[in-house]
């Protein structure tokens, strides 16, 4: 499966780039990842977060690297869901802002685990991708994933409608989307 | 704490709901001295804005006093103890729409940007108390609301004017305002305002600010008519009188030079034909939006004319007279309005005497009796123009 997503966020491209550099902002915006940990100068370790599939966890390799522009990479040959994706990030036309152009491929396979990722990315598998980018793009412009009533778990917001009403959290709501 | 909630169709409720916290480090909690009912919230409550949920806390016109701020919100912007009024549109005030000034297009306020997008082809900003289309946030009918990016959006009330003066800055007078200055308004101009609910009647004042030679009010009730004329504005009632015939002979055949709609989607019609036919379609969702006073408004304003749209419209509608627009050099603006952009300005109006936000409150009653409020707004009960609800 391909997917490509895009968006233009109000920062230069090298600090956006930046942040997409160190990998372990990752989870920070993107809703399938519980947690990306440096290994080495080009090597990181990824772990799903449990929609995704649960204990996943994979080695990923960084191919390429061209600061403010691009970086591109690949998961070790023994992934679960082998996996490889490709950012750019170009100036966009008003010489302020960053157009950032994402292209992920999975290779899902079967079995549970397929079955998992499958339904994760549901009928608009794109979906996903774009609410990342605006994730990312809240974070760069503003600091942080915005949280609503409706959807106070900032990330984890994707449930489908209906949603929990636009009222104010009970004690017992905060106390357990803490932990979550 | 005591909140006004979407009870399904129809039906508001004040119910007991758990206090406001900081979510995001830029929040603050208002303690909520004043708020409003708004022709908006009846079109929630009508049902004509979908992604309601029972619970939803409503109201998006609120002032009151910071009683708490989280981490990021610099002290010279905001601290505990200051009066602000909160405008409706929530902004970040740092992505391009915001660096535009066109607040109620923020690209970073809705947590439901993927739903409003399908439904609009581009997001929208977040809103207080409007649906989970707009973010679902909880609203300003309430004795407390959460205000994100509090150091971006609320106007801090300085001087000493009453609630009463400042309150419609959070969304009826910048609104009306903006209706008129999209007329780009030119001394000679007749200007026509569909509407003399609140917004109608604050874009007609803000038509003679501009300096309009002639602003002329379309409603029905009698009672609004004349509360428009008792401001100087020229009243025309659609079930008394044929509007076009009416307008042409206000403007010698021209037609008004700008039109304005502050009615929108829910707009009644003088001709049961017309009326019937979009009402059906709207039952069976064939058509969103009843649009009777954009058609009007479209065929009668003069050629070149400018038609401003401030009414809000939600879907789909039909027989939109492209025609008319198009071979008339007509220009259409519209939008949600970008509130931040005239809170200052427009308090300054105030404060000079320029305009009076207090001459439409007729009813002022406690957030308890809400569901009366809406009653009274609703049905045009004794007499009701707007309502202002005390915590
Ligand atoms: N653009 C924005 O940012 C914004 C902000 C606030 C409100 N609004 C919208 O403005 C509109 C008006 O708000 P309001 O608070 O004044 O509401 P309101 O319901 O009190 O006023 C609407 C008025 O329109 C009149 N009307 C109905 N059909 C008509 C027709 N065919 N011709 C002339 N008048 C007709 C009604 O009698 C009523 O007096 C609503 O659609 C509301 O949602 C937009
Ligand atoms: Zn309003
Ligand atoms: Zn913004």
């Amino acid at each position: 499966m391909e997917l490509t997503a895009t968006t233009t966020i109000r920062r230069p491209a090298t600090e956006v780039y930046a942040f997409w550099r160190d990998l372990e902002n990752l989870p920070t915006f993107m809703a399938h990842l519980q947690e990306v940990r440096a290994t080495g100068d080009r090597t990181s370790r990824w772990v799903a977060d449990a929609p995704f599939g649960k204990d996943i966890a994979w080695d990923a390799e960084i191919l390429e690297e061209r600061p403010g522009e691009k970086i591109s990479w690949r998961s070790a040959a023994d992934a679960d869901v082998p996996n490889a994706g490709t950012v750019r990030f170009t100036p966009a036309p008003d010489g302020i802002s960053t157009e950032v152009h994402i292209a992920l491929v999975y290779d899902i396979p079967g079995g549970t685990i397929g079955k998992a990722v499958a339904k994760y990315f549901g009928e608009e598998p794109h979906q996903q991708l774009d609410d990342d980018l605006r994730r990312l793009k809240q974070v760069m412009e503003t600091g942080e994933v915005v949280r609503s009533d409706g959807a106070p778990w900032g990330k984890r917001a994707r449930e489908e409608f209906p949603q929990r009403p636009a009222q104010p959290l009970s004690d017992a709501e905060l106390a357990k989307g803490a932990g979550r | 704490m005591r909140a006004n909630t979407w009870a399904g169709r129809n039906k508001v409720e004040v119910r007991d709901v758990p206090d406001p916290r900081i979510l995001n480090k830029r929040d603050a909690v208002v303690r909520i001295t004043s708020t409003a009912i708004c022709g908006s919230d009846l079109h929630l409550v009508d049902g004509y804005v979908p992604t309601m949920q029972d619970g939803d806390v409503m109201g998006h016109e609120f002032m009151g006093e910071v009683v708490e701020v989280g981490p990021d919100v610099a002290a010279e912007r905001l601290r505990v103890g200051d009066r602000v009024v909160v405008p409706f549109p929530i902004a970040c005030g740092a992505c391009n729409a915001c660096a535009a000034e066109l607040y109620s297009c923020c690209e970073n306020t809705n947590p439901n940007a993927g739903i409003a997008e399908k439904m609009f082809g581009h997001p929208v900003a977040g809103i207080f108390g409007y649906s989970h289309l707009t973010g679902g946030f909880a609203g300003g009918q309430a004795q407390y609301a959460r205000v994100p990016f509090a150091d971006v959006g609320p106007l801090k009330i300085e001087s000493d004017l009453a609630d009463e003066q400042v309150l419609f800055l959070s969304d009826i007078l910048p609104t009306g305002y903006m209706g008129a200055e999209m007329c780009d308004i030119q001394p000679s101009d007749v200007v026509a305002v569909w509407g003399a609910g609140p917004v109608g009647q604050f874009a007609m004042d803000s038509a003679r600010v501009l300096g309009a030679a002639k602003v002329i009010a379309i409603d029905k009730e009698p009672y609004r008519l004349e509360m428009a004329e008792r401001a100087g504005h020229i009243p025309v009632n659609f079930e008394e009188v044929d509007v076009r015939s009416r307008l042409l002979e206000l403007t010698g055949g021209r037609g008004p030079d700008k039109c304005i709609d502050a009615v929108g989607l829910e707009a009644t019609h003088g001709s049961a034909h017309i009326a019937t036919y979009d009402r059906v379609k709207q039952a069976v969702r064939a058509e969103s939006d009843r649009p009777h006073v954009l058609r009007q408004a479209i065929m009668s304003c003069r050629s070149g004319g400018v038609v401003s749209v401030i009414g809000v419209y939600g879907g789909l509608l039909d027989k939109f007279p492209a025609g008319a627009w198009m071979n008339r050099s007509l220009t259409l603006r519209t939008g949600q309005c970008h509130v931040q952009r005239y809170m200052k300005p427009l308090l300054g109006r105030i404060e000079g005497g320029e305009l009076d936000p207090t001459r439409i409150i007729t009813h002022t009653l406690p957030l308890e009796e809400a569901e009366r409020g809406f009653e009274l707004f609703k049905n045009k009960e004794d007499h009701c123009e707007k309502v202002v609800l005390k915590p």
